[in-house]
């Protein structure tokens, strides 16, 4: 098993977001959370790329056989973690291309292979920007800086492709795109996939879903996955609504 | 009453005046002869039959202020005062009677009609004999009734002395200590009167205590003294000051304010400032040196200053929190507007010693005329104070190009957690805002007047609903007549 | 002249000035005795400032005053290798080199001389016999000395230091470059002036440098005044590195006529203390001035800038940014001031301090004042105070960038846009690459030498060297 998270808790500033969540992932399988806002979808994100102030007070996260819960957010990154973010964060005065650089040879560095050449980099950054249909103008850029909605979550999955992460988790990816945007987006991801490798995507709406199809459509509530089915569960959620599952898991 | 401020010299003012017009002829020992030393200290302290402590905390401050001098880092400028040439117990100051309205001068009647204040009001800011229907008394009595019911003390300070004695000598001067300032040790040693208030734990103060005030505050004298103490868990909402005008004679007031929150305790204190400006020329008019200060001593206090400053010849005055409980707050809310040849300095200092401590600053400062407004203001986090926040927007406005607006803040961090941002802006009324205004029909000096108030609303809004009127009406009135 | 070690340095300048004052003032005018006179007097009614003076307050000179300094009053000669030595850490690009070493003009040639440009320039004594009217009519009038009895000092006794002189109409494309040494066995007091003319429609762009080569204490009080006439342009970057044990009172004047650009940057990488007291006053319709200015300071180092912006004519801008990084027990002070006279309308100035506190150590204070008479204008100041971002930190981490290396990226981020102001793109590479340099610790723990002179340029593409890490 790729990613195998057991019996999860976690807290935020002394609050229970996350109340024993269990979730298995292979290598080649997409998965979806889905569920209304406030359940935890986010924090579950968070949990599994070790943001400070997530405290997991109960539980393990298995990534490639190793409990990952004491290592930084930079070695999941490195041992191949991936999150495109729900709010990409602009960093001024940090150029796209000096970033991605450093990220690029911080993970080969780790994985015991020599920096970049300089050439063999610009040309890969040229090869990757195509899968997500991203202007050369937006690498010349700080991180982030000035994009737009759209521009943003293109970046993050330009980012996943310069860095072929094993485990890539998408949160909210769909929030603030119009639909040639999701397109893009989506196509990017699709092709990306490989046996290899394995997706989380975290989603408020069936949308998405639409274009990247999921094998396990899992609903998240009240901190615990409280239903699992196949890429049609998403679509009856679509139709009755969460209060079905809530109602269906209170009885 | 108008003579007066043909006086060039403006101390002279406060020291001849009481006798030209023979306010106090029939009370002769109700006054203490011109100057100070220990014998006038040691005079009011027997005039208000205080104890023998009392006397001593006066005797302490007044010798060390005479080690003091007048600070001069402020960006003011008035005539250097003559502190042996006041008379500083004539107390309790009374108003000459004035038979009727028609006495009262007309454009003082003029801005009680803008400012929408009752007839009965009138007659009373104004000196005029009041009917029984709203005499003081009797509603001091109805309010003292409902605070007792609460276990709140709430009166005079001269009388929280004589009743009150442990907490007076517990809390008086934990905040603002004699040896803090000039003018602070110049208060310990001779003021006049003024407030305490108690708030027992866990008590929500059922009234602004404000109402009473607005009639009673007028005769506390030129040295005021303010005491509140707001125990564990409780709050209180406090109002200073009357938005009407008040024809003070008095040139030098230095007063203190002292507020003490405990655990979780809330004080909101707000303060309406209009006392007498000066004329037109520059004459005359108030020089109000304050020295406020709240403590946040108990974890997660909080302490809010209001105040909008429109009177006075001369302002200084930085109503301060001292944030030392964790996760304590602290407040500024400021409008201080000048206009002809008004000089205000003012401002707040935040201290922030515990963890997690918070303090906003908002000040609107407007300047027209030829008048000077600074904001000065201090923000210092010690190294104890982790994860300290502070937000401070500091804003001028300019009406006019004979007026100047300053801001000096001084920013001192010593804690690599905190975050502290300023901002401030410097800028006129635009002329389109003006052409719209006018262009539906609204003539200049209300258009101003809106404007003006749109831009202070931030501020304004934190004050209670009742006064927040006023003030609006009153920021107008001052500004009127500074653009032609 | 023999200097007693044990008498107080105050007591020295004093004491030198009585018994030199002749001598001293040998070749000067009348009009420029007297200024010399009176800037005397004011510096003894004054002494040094303590921090007992508002301006002083987070400023004590006490304990730099308090060590032995011995002052020159005639030139030294300069060691056999010194032009070895003559090397600032920004070299290797186009400029022309003009050098101090402890307070003296260094050259061969005497006289001024004029550069393939038209640009004059040469040592201060020889511009006093060379263009003694246009000495006489400049010396001594910007730089005032209020507040700063340092200036007074060095306008009574300084007696050298570069002068330039920008004829009408003359672009200067090739940078001046001005590198003060210091170098001495003992605790030395050096002063030096420089007065810097640009007539009209002229430009110029000037470096200069203040390096230490050993790590021997010493006092430097330099004063800069500098004339923009109408329709010049001129650009300034002054690079503070010095040794630990150095302390640099520098004080610029800038006079600005109608329509004229002055750009300048204040980069400090290294010093014991640094003053700085640098003053634009524009003095002509439509003037402009960016002042800007970096700091990056750890240890028990300090840092004062004192930046006064004076808007004394209509229809100028002005733009000021600070920004600071402080590690360790480092302190900083920043003290900005606008001033826009009444009348001056349609005024447009901004003023910015940012810093970022790396220990719990480090402290800053901030002031940035405004004193506004005129109501047509469009003033803003900000100032914060904080550490790196949080959030960002966390995205760095995420893609794989270790702590220290997101650290590092993220306080180069802070300081690119001061270093991205600079014009010269030579110059810009330099800084950046000194930037760097000074974020990882390099710039000041060579054991020998502040400078680095052996050590070869390393490679840098476009990003941070992570394999120093």
């Amino acid at each position: 098993m790729l990613l195998n998270i057991k019996n999860l808790h976690v807290e935020i500033a002394g609050k229970q977001i996350l109340k024993g969540l269990n979730l298995g992932i292979n290598k080649g399988e997409v998965h979806a959370i889905m569920g209304p806002n406030g359940t935890g979808k986010s924090t579950l994100a968070a949990a599994i790329t070790g943001r400070d102030g997530y405290e997991i007070t109960e539980g393990e996260i298995w990534y490639k056989d190793i409990n990952i819960l004491d290592k930084s957010p930079d070695e999941r990154a490195n041992m191949g973690i991936f999150l495109s973010f729900q709010y990409p964060v602009e960093i001024p005065g940090v150029s796209m291309t000096n970033f991605m650089r450093t990220a690029l040879n911080a993970k080969r560095e780790f994985n015991g292979l020599p920096p970049i050449a300089a050439g063999e980099f610009l040309k890969l950054m040229e090869e990757k920007k195509k899968l997500v249909e991203i202007h050369s103008k937006l690498t010349n850029r700080s991180v982030n800086e000035g994009f737009s909605g759209g521009e943003k979550k293109r970046n993050e999955i330009f980012q996943m492709a310069m860095l072929e992460p094993a485990m890539a988790i998408l949160d909210e990816t769909d929030s603030g795109l119009d639909i040639d945007a999701l397109r893009v987006v989506a196509n990017g991801v699709n092709q990306l996939r490989t046996t290899e490798n394995a997706f989380l995507v975290i989603t408020h709406y069936q949308r998405l879903l639409d274009y990247i199809v999921p094998d396990f459509v899992h609903v998240l509530f009240d901190g615990r996955i409280i239903k699992t089915g196949g890429k049609n569960l998403a679509l009856e959620l679509e139709a009755k609504g969460y209060e079905w599952i809530k109602e269906q898991h209170l009885v | 009453m108008d003579e007066t401020s043909n006086n060039d010299n403006i101390i002279e003012q406060v020291t001849t005046s009481e006798y030209k017009y023979g306010f106090f002829t029939d009370i002769e020992t109700d006054f203490a002869p011109v100057g100070l030393n220990e014998d006038i200290i040691r005079f009011i302290s027997a005039k208000k039959e205080e104890p023998e402590w009392m006397l001593e905390f006066r005797l302490k401050a007044f010798r060390h202020w005479q080690t003091l001098e007048e600070p001069n880092w402020a960006h003011l400028n008035y005539p250097k005062i003559n502190y042996q040439d006041i008379i500083y117990y004539a107390a309790p100051k009374k108003k000459k009677q004035l038979a009727s309205l028609d006495e009262v001068d007309p454009e003082l009647l003029d801005t009680f009609n803008k400012l929408g204040i009752s007839l009965e009001e009138q007659k009373m800011l104004s000196g005029v004999a009041v009917d029984a229907v709203i005499d003081s008394v009797s509603v001091k009595t109805t309010f003292q009734d409902t605070l007792a019911k609460h276990g709140i003390i709430f009166c005079s300070f001269s009388e929280a002395v004589r009743n009150h004695p442990d907490l007076v000598r517990k809390y008086m001067g934990m905040v603002v200590p004699y040896t803090d300032n000039f003018f602070a040790a110049l208060n310990s040693a001779v003021f006049s009167d003024g407030s305490f208030c108690y708030i027992p734990e866990g008590v929500r103060c059922p009234l602004e205590l404000s109402t009473y005030f607005r009639i009673n505050a007028a005769n506390t004298g030129q040295f005021e003294r303010t005491l509140i103490v707001a125990d564990k868990g409780s709050y209180v909402s406090y109002l200073e000051g009357c938005t009407a005008p008040q024809r003070d004679e008095n040139q030098l007031h230095a007063a203190i304010v002292e507020i003490i929150a405990m655990d979780h305790a809330e004080v909101k204190y707000s303060t309406v400032q209009n006392w007498y400006p000066g004329d037109k020329e520059g004459q005359g008019g108030v020089y109000n040196f304050v020295t406020k200060r709240g403590l946040c001593k108990g974890v997660s206090s909080k302490i809010s200053w209001t105040q909008v400053e429109t009177g006075s010849a001369i302002t200084w005055k930085y109503p301060s929190c001292i944030l030392q409980g964790d996760n304590s707050i602290g407040e500024f809310y400021s409008v201080a507007v000048t206009n002809n040849f008004q000089q205000a300095d003012t401002g707040t200092k935040m201290v922030h010693i515990g963890k997690n401590t918070r303090s906003t600053i908002v000040s609107k400062g407007i300047s027209a005329g030829r008048s000077n407004n600074s904001y000065r203001g201090l923000v210092r986090i010690l190294p104890r104070a982790t994860n300290a926040r502070n937000f401070s927007q500091c804003d001028s406005l300019l009406l006019g190009d004979k007026c100047g607006a300053h801001t000096f803040p001084y920013i001192e961090a010593k804690n690599e957690t905190s975050i502290i941002e300023h901002e401030a802006t410097t800028s006129k009324i635009s002329e389109d805002q003006l052409f719209y205004c006018r262009q539906r029909g609204i003539d200049t000096e209300k258009a101003i007047g809106l404007i003006v108030n749109g831009y202070a609303k931030e501020v304004l809004n934190k004050l209670p609903m009742e006064f927040a009127v006023e003030a609006q009406k009153l920021l107008a009135i001052t500004l009127e007549g500074s653009v032609g | 002249m023999n200097n007693s070690p044990s008498i107080p340095l105050e007591q020295l300048l004093v004491d030198q000035f009585r018994a030199g004052e002749n001598k001293l003032m040998a070749h000067d005018s009348d009009k420029v005795k007297a200024i010399r006179k009176e800037h005397f007097q004011r510096f003894l009614d004054n002494g040094f400032p303590s921090s007992e003076m508002e301006k002083w307050r987070f400023t004590d000179l006490e304990e730099i005053l308090d060590q032995p300094f011995i002052h020159e009053l005639t030139p030294e000669k300069p060691p056999q290798n010194i032009h070895d030595i003559f090397r600032c850490e920004v070299h290797n690009f186009q400029s022309e080199i003009i050098s101090v070493f402890n307070g003296w003009y260094l050259s061969e040639k005497t006289g001024l001389q004029t550069n393939s440009e038209g640009v004059v320039y040469g040592s201060l004594s020889d511009a006093k016999k060379v263009m003694p009217e246009l000495f006489d009519r400049f010396f001594g009038q910007a730089a005032h000395g209020n507040d700063n009895s340092f200036v007074n000092i060095n306008t009574a006794m300084a007696q050298d230091g570069v002068f330039i002189y920008v004829p009408k109409g003359v672009q200067a494309k090739r940078t001046l470059q001005i590198i003060k040494m210091v170098n001495h066995e003992d605790p030395v007091f050096v002063q030096s002036r420089q007065l810097v003319i640009l007539e009209e429609n002229s430009s110029l762009s000037l470096i200069h440098c203040d390096d230490s080569i050993n790590h021997k204490p010493c006092l430097i009080n330099t004063v800069t005044e500098i004339y923009v006439a109408s329709n010049a342009h001129l650009e300034l970057y002054k690079l503070q590195n010095l040794n630990n044990s150095s302390a640099l009172i520098n004080s610029t004047f800038i006079r600005q006529q109608e329509d004229s650009a002055v750009k300048t940057n204040a980069l400090t990488f290294n010093c014991g203390l640094i003053r700085n007291n640098i003053e634009v006053a524009l003095n002509g319709k439509g003037a402009h001035a960016d002042v800007l200015g970096l700091y990056l300071m750890d240890k028990q180092q300090h840092i004062d800038n004192q930046i006064r912006v004076l808007h004394n004519a209509a229809h100028c801008t002005s733009n000021e940014l600070f920004k600071g990084i402080l590690d360790d027990e480092a302190t900083a002070v920043f003290n900005g001031y606008i001033y826009v006279k009444k009348d001056a309308q349609k005024t447009e100035a901004f003023q910015n301090n940012k810093n970022i506190l790396l220990k719990p150590t480090a402290t800053i204070n901030s002031m940035p004042f405004l004193e506004i008479y005129a109501d047509d204008v469009k003033c803003s100041h900000g100032a914060t105070v904080g550490q790196l971002d949080q959030e960002a930190m966390f995205y760095l981490r995420q893609r794989g960038i270790s702590q220290a290396n997101a650290r590092l990226l993220l306080m180069y981020a802070f300081a690119a846009d001061v270093i991205n102001a600079i014009s010269i793109e030579g110059l810009r590479n330099r800084i950046d690459d000194m930037v760097k340099k000074r974020l990882r610790g390099e710039l000041s723990v060579c054991e020998t030498c502040v400078l680095h002179c052996g050590t070869p340029e390393k490679e840098y593409f476009f990003d941070i060297d992570l394999s120093k890490l």
